[in-house]
């Protein structure tokens, strides 16, 4: 069923002078499906999320949202369909209280287009909202300021930004990095609660472990380009991934 | 001896007023609403009590305590240092005095100019609104310094002479209240939006962080217009405004004295505030005018008093004054 796919990326590419950070990459993913990307430091993984939300220009290649061409849009334009980030280094208006935090994204056209931006006050959506993502109400930790809160909370700020656009498909940009065990213990139901409500993810991650418990392929990059596609153990079988991640059997590691 | 250490605390009635309101007399209301209705009442008094020429540096004073407040909105609110004043002063004034030449009527000719020119504002500044911080404060002090060229040279709208003989306002009860009353209107809108309103919110949002503002699907740009043309229709009322004060346009509406005094305004009263500005114009206009009497050397003493400001006291005066009303001091032993 091709009306499934929800996006399409189409060999795409990107040069930093020099280096191609993201060398012709190419990948389809269906409508609740969760795609992990994964690769060494440096590989291009955040390169390609600018890339599809149009934070970045492309050198090459297209991009098709639910079968629209959107690789020439603003960002601002790509959110206002429902294609949603996060950002890595979290985003937060450090000056502005969290539930403020959450106000520009339900004050967009997107979300007053919704059933819950005609709500009216938009403070309490957003308290309810943050309350979803794990921000404890009776706490009042909604009410402190995004600048002092520590970086599990800025972590589900950035994905409460994401929700308060009632997105249909969020690139999640390294959610876990930085988190303490027992922080990213809590943030995997949230993850697959985002899954069962029918959010279609890519999630761009170093912890492994995490990742595959809730994505169930994923993409290998090295070097900006696509070394391996597939399910968990396709690719941890996979000799380029392991030779990327180690390198290589006959490299001195193993000797 | 034990050594002793300065503790601060919050008063009561502040913390019980900083998120949750709740209070429990008359008093402390009073105490909330007191700054305010201080700042009003004597604006609306004060011109009753100076003589006449302390009426027109009131006037004068009221149309710096504008600009100030347009250039606070804009740094403090939005991210965009703008020292464009002197532009929208020369363009508010220019056109009102076109338009006021050619026969339109003092009333309508400044809310014209006012509207008007701050679309043609907006629209010089469209180009440069890409570029933030110190980047941005320069292309708009290039359009003043171009614009009075540019007239000087080319002899259009009176050249060096100016536009003379145009109506002046009918006494100067009108100009000064007048003055005032957009000035309350303005503070009192102005803060309202960017406290309580979410479009205030999502200048915020702008200054804090841009890409979080693309990313909640709200284009940038379209907001960084509406705040520039909020911020130049200020501007470019206060240039209607002196043109019929003075009955007069000429190049020196231009002069980046418009420019430079919001900048000072904010050193002196504080940044983070639109407070901070206008209380910094309501003490270095009325200061440099009373300086008159030294005649050059007035410059020297301006300088001086701005030196202090940013060496020795630089929360500025109304951080300064807030902190004594909000808390209280004393010494503890360590």
């Amino acid at each position: 069923m091709s009306d499934d796919i929800i996006l399409k990326v189409e060999n795409v590419s990107k040069s930093f002078g020099g280096v191609k950070a993201v060398d012709n990459i190419s990948f389809t993913l269906r409508r609740g499906e969760v795609l992990g990307i994964i690769g060494p430091n440096g590989s291009g993984k955040t390169t390609i999320i600018n890339l599809i939300t149009g934070f970045v220009e492309k050198d090459s290649g297209k991009v098709y949202y639910k079968g629209e061409d959107i690789s020439e849009w603003q960002p601002h334009k790509i959110a206002d369909v429902g294609l949603a980030r996060t950002f890595q280094a979290m985003r937060p208006y450090p000056t502005l209280p969290a539930y403020k935090n959450i106000i520009p994204p339900l004050y967009s056209p997107r979300a007053r287009r919704s059933a819950r931006g005609k709500l009216g006050d938009r403070s309490a959506v957003a308290i309810d909202l943050l309350e979803e993502v794990g921000f404890e109400r009776d706490a009042r930790v909604p009410y402190k300021l995004a600048g002092a809160l520590p970086l599990g909370y800025l972590k589900r700020l950035e994905l409460c930004r994401c929700l308060a656009l009632m997105p249909e498909m969020i690139i999640c940009d390294e959610v876990f990095s930085g988190l303490s065990m027992s922080e990213i213990v809590s943030m995997v139901p949230l993850m697959e609660k985002l899954q069962r409500d029918g959010i279609t993810l890519i999630m761009v991650e170093h912890r492994l472990r995490e990742l595959f418990k809730i994505a169930k392929k994923a993409i290998v990059l090295n070097f900006g380009e696509k070394i391996a596609e597939g399910s968990p153990d396709e690719i941890f079988n996979d000799p380029k991934v392991k030779e990327a991640y180690f390198g290589g059997e006959d490299s001195y590691v193993f000797k | 001896m034990p050594e002793l250490r300065k503790e601060r605390l919050d008063r009561g009635v502040k913390v019980r007023s900083d998120s949750i309101y709740a209070l429990s007399s008359m008093k402390e209301i009073l105490y909330l609403l007191g700054p305010g209705l201080v700042l009003i009442l004597l604006l609306l008094v004060l011109p009753l009590v100076v003589s006449p020429y302390w009426q027109r540096v009131m006037a004068i004073t009221g149309v710096y305590a504008l600009l100030s407040i347009s250039f606070g909105f804009l740094a403090n609110y939005v991210g965009l240092v703008s020292l464009g004043g002197a532009f929208y002063v020369g363009v508010g004034g220019y056109l009102s005095g076109l338009l006021n030449a050619a026969g339109v009527p003092l009333i309508l000719s400044i809310p014209i100019a006012t509207l008007l020119g701050a679309v043609i504002c907006t629209l010089l500044l469209l180009p440069c609104l890409p570029l933030r911080g110190v980047y941005f404060a320069i292309i708009s002090f290039i359009y003043p310094l171009f614009a009075g060229r540019l007239i000087a040279a080319t002899g259009y709208f009176g050249g060096t002479d100016g536009i003379p003989g145009l109506d002046r306002f009918p006494s100067i009860w009108v100009a000064l209240y007048m003055a005032i009353f957009i000035l309350l209107i303005v503070l009192y809108g102005l803060s309202r939006m960017v406290n309580y309103e979410d479009v205030g919110l999502v200048f915020r949002g702008v200054k804090d962080n841009e890409l979080a503002i693309k990313a909640s699907a709200l284009n940038l740009t379209w907001y960084k217009v509406q705040a520039v043309f909020i911020s130049s229709a200020m501007g470019t009322f206060a240039g209607a405004y002196l043109a019929h004060l003075y009955g007069w346009v000429g190049m020196s509406l231009f002069a980046i004295d418009f420019s430079i005094l919001p900048v000072a305004a904010t050193v002196v009263g504080g940044s983070g505030t639109l407070y901070g500005p206008l209380l910094g114009a309501l003490i270095l206009v009325p200061a440099s005018e009373s300086m008159r009497a030294f005649g050059t050397l007035r410059i020297v003493f301006y300088a001086v008093l701005l030196v202090f400001f940013v060496v020795f006291w630089t929360e500025g005066i109304l951080d300064f004054l807030k902190r004594k009303y909000e808390q209280f001091e004393h010494w503890v032993r360590i």
